[in-house]
């Protein structure tokens, strides 16, 4: 279980440093009228912290948790 | 542009190949080779979140409120990293407790109420109605737009058609037929529906293609890159204001808002929990659908913004509705094919939603609105239904009809005042209210069913006030000044401001009091309000979900039983005889029951049955039924809260925990005392070896040091030194003796012996120590006796004891020592009387335990091992006797034993 939780706590943490990133007042430092690139800065900064935010979440998903839990049955 | 019959023609071949793509995944599913069972399948059913509204709306609100529209793409985005512990959770109850809907999740977890499955069943419906018109209004104007573009304006009102030339009412009736096909196909109701998703999956692609089509267009074949896009847009002031947020006052609490909406929206919206937890094929999808969904998100609004500035520099501001710009653009390009192929696309994102959206909203109204009603209603051929099932897909049916109405009803007379985007964001608003309870049931086990149908009504009260009275305001049903000055013009109540609230947009403003109301209700009056017994259960049950789910038993607590026929046949009513045996049979696979002996359901088959039932029929409709045939025996309070109450585990544990300390404790109190008492018995026997082996040391050095002893010293010497290795012999005998008595290991023989035989040999064998001291020695014994069983050597030991000691304790120049034997009918009884010091009481109690012995100041140390008593007393207690003594201090001591007549034995 330690594998699972410690993802859990991984990606909540990501949650939140999506969820600072994502929001005022962080996001009026990129809320600028100008352009980087040819494009607004706003919407170039959104996209590349959230493709950054996906990135970070694929590293933290990709590791196997150490210990498999064992199939589980339902009834059907 | 194009013929109605062409559109048509590849309409209906687009949803024939969804149909066939569904009866694949189902027959796959059939034989068991699921083709959805993967995380990408998953994730891209999960994508059914991007609907009409994503596909048309997006680029309408980006052309108003510029990065904005992010905001509903960015709160699941950051739902989908908490996936990992939110929905996994989720994931885990609902299958745990078969759970179909979120009415049903809802309902099951707030103590099985079928109260709350009205309640939310109604809000869904309610809340969800404006968004299924919004997909309807979609397909309606694209079908529109592609037959008669350019000289339909898309400004004009489709109210002004008589109804059944009404495109929107055929889509309407159009979608109910497929989501009739695709949801209910199946006579069994609690399957899932692997085909509706692989359906679903594809239409995610179609989608996300058709869409990426339509931006690579517009970006690259009508302008020269993103580069160029902006750069033209910056010419224009309009657009030029939106290369920012717009700075208008409360833009800042608007985003954060909105993002949160959309995150509790991708929680709580009827199609994503049917989608993410119920069509769930595998928790561990999660690990990859919580990235690839996410991705997915981010990859349809790559080309938002380009076709948005795009679709503004070719109209120009305000001529054409900026949510057709997909269509449109291409359209003015006269590529028909591919305004044909973006049309498919736009359909794909409105049937899926509408698909999926209904039929999760039919299992709700099917399960928690009309069976509890049905089941409750007084018809007693009603209740005597032997099949249920197809009368719970005829109400599936119609529930799907009826849903697919109410959102044509609400976009002719409401809706189509609105854009597609502010439509959605009511509906997300709605579905919303069930966040606290949701997300306070699984992760607070304090939550009740009151305090969650007080906040739901509170929030959905709020709602209705802030967002849906404004809106028939717009639609002209009610009159203009409830906005502008509030009803009865009471300022403080304008729907808008309420409580004089400013600075939010209509739907944050409504979000925000919602919320308030909403969590303040459910968790003040889950604090103070009245709890059952049957929601403890449930809080414990959803909240450590994963401690109780090992098993399918260990996951409830209900007690009791009911006849093993009763079950089948309840369980036959509804879900049909094939499945229900099929149920059993696995049941009694796992359990190694049979059916044939057993007569009697036990709590464990009741329990069973009832998730069964709950698949079908809603888990408070399951509750229902299920009792109604179990005897249950109530679950007692304390029960429950013994169960629920950590706390008390925790304290009954330590308990326990402090219980063995102490028997550890008085364990080891026990081995410190024989301890001390081998420290003690050690200590005394070598001093008991070494005082005789001392004197006989010391005499045999004076004997061999002194060549001339006279004969007479010689004499004395020798006889001190064989009476003193005498004594060594005895002690040394009488320690192994002890030893083979502690240890079990002696050898007994028993034969018939007359006691007074005992008395002559032991006083023969002392006759030389009771001379010495000047002892008188008188017997008084009967002149017949019984013979007795009993150990020769043993019992002459005992009374060589006895005699010794009496000697030892005897006056020194007058003893007397008196020994009677005397008869009763089961005993005979020996006692050894002398007239020596006594022993007092005290001493009298322990002078048989071993080592101790009485210490005499006047005397010193007493001559002996400690041990001679001792092994008397077990000698006798071997023969089933007692021993004792009677003493009072200075007037000598009175012992005495018994042996019993074989006849007693």
């Amino acid at each position: 279980m330690i594998g699972y939780r410690a993802k859990g706590y991984r990606l909540a943490a990501l949650f939140m440093l999506g969820a600072v990133l994502f929001n005022y007042p962080i996001l009026s430092l990129a809320n600028l009228n100008r352009m980087v690139w040819g494009i607004p800065l706003v919407y170039l900064y959104l996209f590349l912290v959230w493709g950054l935010l996906i990135f970070l979440m694929v590293l933290v998903t990709r590791r196997k948790p150490k210990i498999s839990i064992k199939k589980r049955h339902y009834p059907k | 542009m194009l013929a109605t019959e062409t559109i048509l023609f590849y309409s209906f071949g687009y949803m024939g190949l969804l149909f066939a793509i569904a009866y694949y995944g189902d027959k796959r599913a059939d034989a068991g080779r699921s083709i959805i069972s993967n995380p990408y399948i998953y994730a891209l059913s999960l994508a059914v979140y991007c609907t009409a509204w994503t596909f048309y709306g997006s680029v309408g609100l980006a052309t108003r409120s510029g990065p904005r529209f992010l905001t509903i793409y960015l709160g699941p985005t950051l739902m989908a990293a908490l996936g990992w512990v939110v929905l996994r959770k989720i994931i885990r109850i609902s299958k745990v407790h078969r759970i179909t809907s979120i009415a049903d999740f809802i309902g099951s977890r707030y103590g099985k109420s079928t109260t709350m499955g009205y309640v939310v069943t109604i809000i869904a419906v309610l809340g969800v109605v404006p968004y299924i018109s919004l997909q309807l209004k979609a397909i309606a104007v694209g079908f529109l737009l592609l037959k008669s573009y350019p000289f339909h304006s898309m400004t004009a009102k489709f109210a002004d058609f008589p109804m059944f030339q009404d495109t929107a009412f055929y889509v309407a009736l159009i979608l109910a037929v497929f989501a009739i096909l695709f949801g209910t196909r199946h006579l069994e109701a609690t399957e899932r529906h692997e085909g509706l998703v692989a359906a679903i999956a594809f239409e995610s692609i179609i989608k996300l293609v058709a869409f990426a089509a339509v931006g690579v267009f517009v970006t690259y074949g009508m302008y020269d890159g993103f580069g160029d896009i902006m750069h033209r847009a910056r010419e224009i002031p309009e657009l030029r204001r939106i290369f920012v947020s717009p700075p208008e006052s409360g833009d800042s609490a608007d985003w954060g808002i909105y993002i949160f909406l959309s995150m509790m929206a991708i929680l709580c919206l009827p199609r994503q929990f049917q989608i993410a937890v119920v069509e769930n094929v595998n928790e561990d999808h999660l690990n990859k659908a919580i990235w690839l969904f996410p991705l997915y998100l981010l990859a349809i609004n790559i080309f938002v913004v380009p076709v948005a500035f795009g679709g503004v520099l070719h109209f120009s501001y305000g001529i054409v509705d900026a949510d057709t710009f997909v269509l449109t653009l291409p359209l003015t390009r006269h590529q028909t094919a591919l305004a044909l192929f973006v049309f498919l696309g736009g359909m794909s994102a409105a049937t899926g939603m509408v698909i999926v959206e209904t039929v999760a909203l039919s299992t709700m109204i099917s399960n928690h609105l009309v069976m509890p009603i049905l089941l409750r209603l007084p018809f007693p051929q009603f209740a005597r239904r032997t099949d249920y099932s197809s009368l719970l897909i005829i109400t599936r049916r119609a529930a799907i009809v009826l849903v697919l109405l109410l959102g044509y009803a609400y976009f002719r007379y409401i809706g189509e005042f609105y854009a597609l985007v502010s439509i959605g964001l009511i509906s997300f608003a709605a579905v919303a209210q069930f966040a606290p309870a949701i997300l306070g049931g699984i992760f607070w086990k304090g939550g009740t069913r009151a305090g969650a149908l007080c906040g739901l009504l509170a929030g959905f009260g709020i709602w209705l006030y802030t967002l849906v009275l404004p809106t028939l305001v717009h639609a002209g049903h009610l009159p203009y000044s409830f906005v502008a000055d509030g009803p009865y013009g009471i300022g403080l109540l304008k729907p808008y401001q309420l409580f004089g609230l400013q600075g939010f947009d209509s739907i944050s403003h409504a979000v925000f009091w919602s919320m308030l109301f909403n969590v303040a209700t459910y968790v003040g009056v889950s604090l103070f309000g009245p709890v059952r017994p049957i929601e403890h259960t449930q809080a414990a049950l959803f909240v450590d979900v994963y401690k109780y789910s090992g098993a399918p038993g260990e996951s409830s607590f209900r007690r009791g039983t009911a006849s093993v026929f009763e079950i089948k046949s309840l369980l036959r009513r509804f879900l049909g005889k094939k499945r229900t045996e099929e149920g059993l049979a696995q049941y009694a696979e796992q359990h190694q029951i049979n059916w044939k002996k057993e007569m009697v359901a036990d709590s464990g088959l009741v329990d069973y049955a009832e998730k069964m039932l709950a698949g079908a029929i809603g888990s408070a409709s399951a509750h229902v039924m299920v009792s109604s045939v179990v005897k249950e025996e109530p679950l007692g309070i304390e029960e429950v809260m013994g169960i629920l109450d950590e706390t008390r585990q925790v304290i009954e544990y330590s308990h326990e925990l402090e219980k063995a300390t102490a028997e550890l404790k008085a364990a080891n109190e026990r081995l410190k005392e024989l301890d001390r008492l081998k420290d003690e018995f050690i200590s005394t026997v070598t001093h008991e070896l070494r005082t005789p082996l001392t004197s006989i040391r010391s005499l045999s050095e004076i004997i061999h040091d002194t060549p001339d002893i006279d004969r007479e010293k010689l004499n004395t010497f020798s006889e001190i030194i064989i009476k003193e290795s005498e004594r060594l012999t005895r002690l040394i005998s009488q320690v192994l003796d002890f030893h083979k008595f502690e240890s079990g290991r002696m050898d007994w023989q028993f034969t018939w012996i007359d006691l007074r035989d005992i008395i002559d040999d032991a006083l023969a064998a002392t006759h030389q120590l009771i001379r010495e001291n000047n002892i008188q020695v008188s017997r008084h014994l009967p002149a017949q006796l019984q013979t007795v069983p009993g150990d020769r050597d043993r019992l002459i030991q005992v009374m060589l004891n006895l005699i010794s000691n009496a000697v030892k304790f005897c006056e020194p120049q007058n003893g007397k020592i008196e020994i009677t034997l005397n008869e009763t009918p089961d005993h005979v009884r020996i006692n050894i009387k002398d007239n020596g010091i006594g022993i007092s009481p005290e001493n009298q109690k322990i002078i048989f335990e071993q080592f101790k012995q009485v210490k005499d100041i006047r005397r010193g140390r007493p001559v002996g091992t400690g041990l001679g008593l001792t092994i008397s007393r077990r000698i006798i207690e071997f023969h089933k006797g007692k021993i004792w003594v009677k003493s009072e201090a200075g007037q000598g001591a009175v012992f005495s034993f018994t042996v019993p007549k074989g006849n007693s034995l």
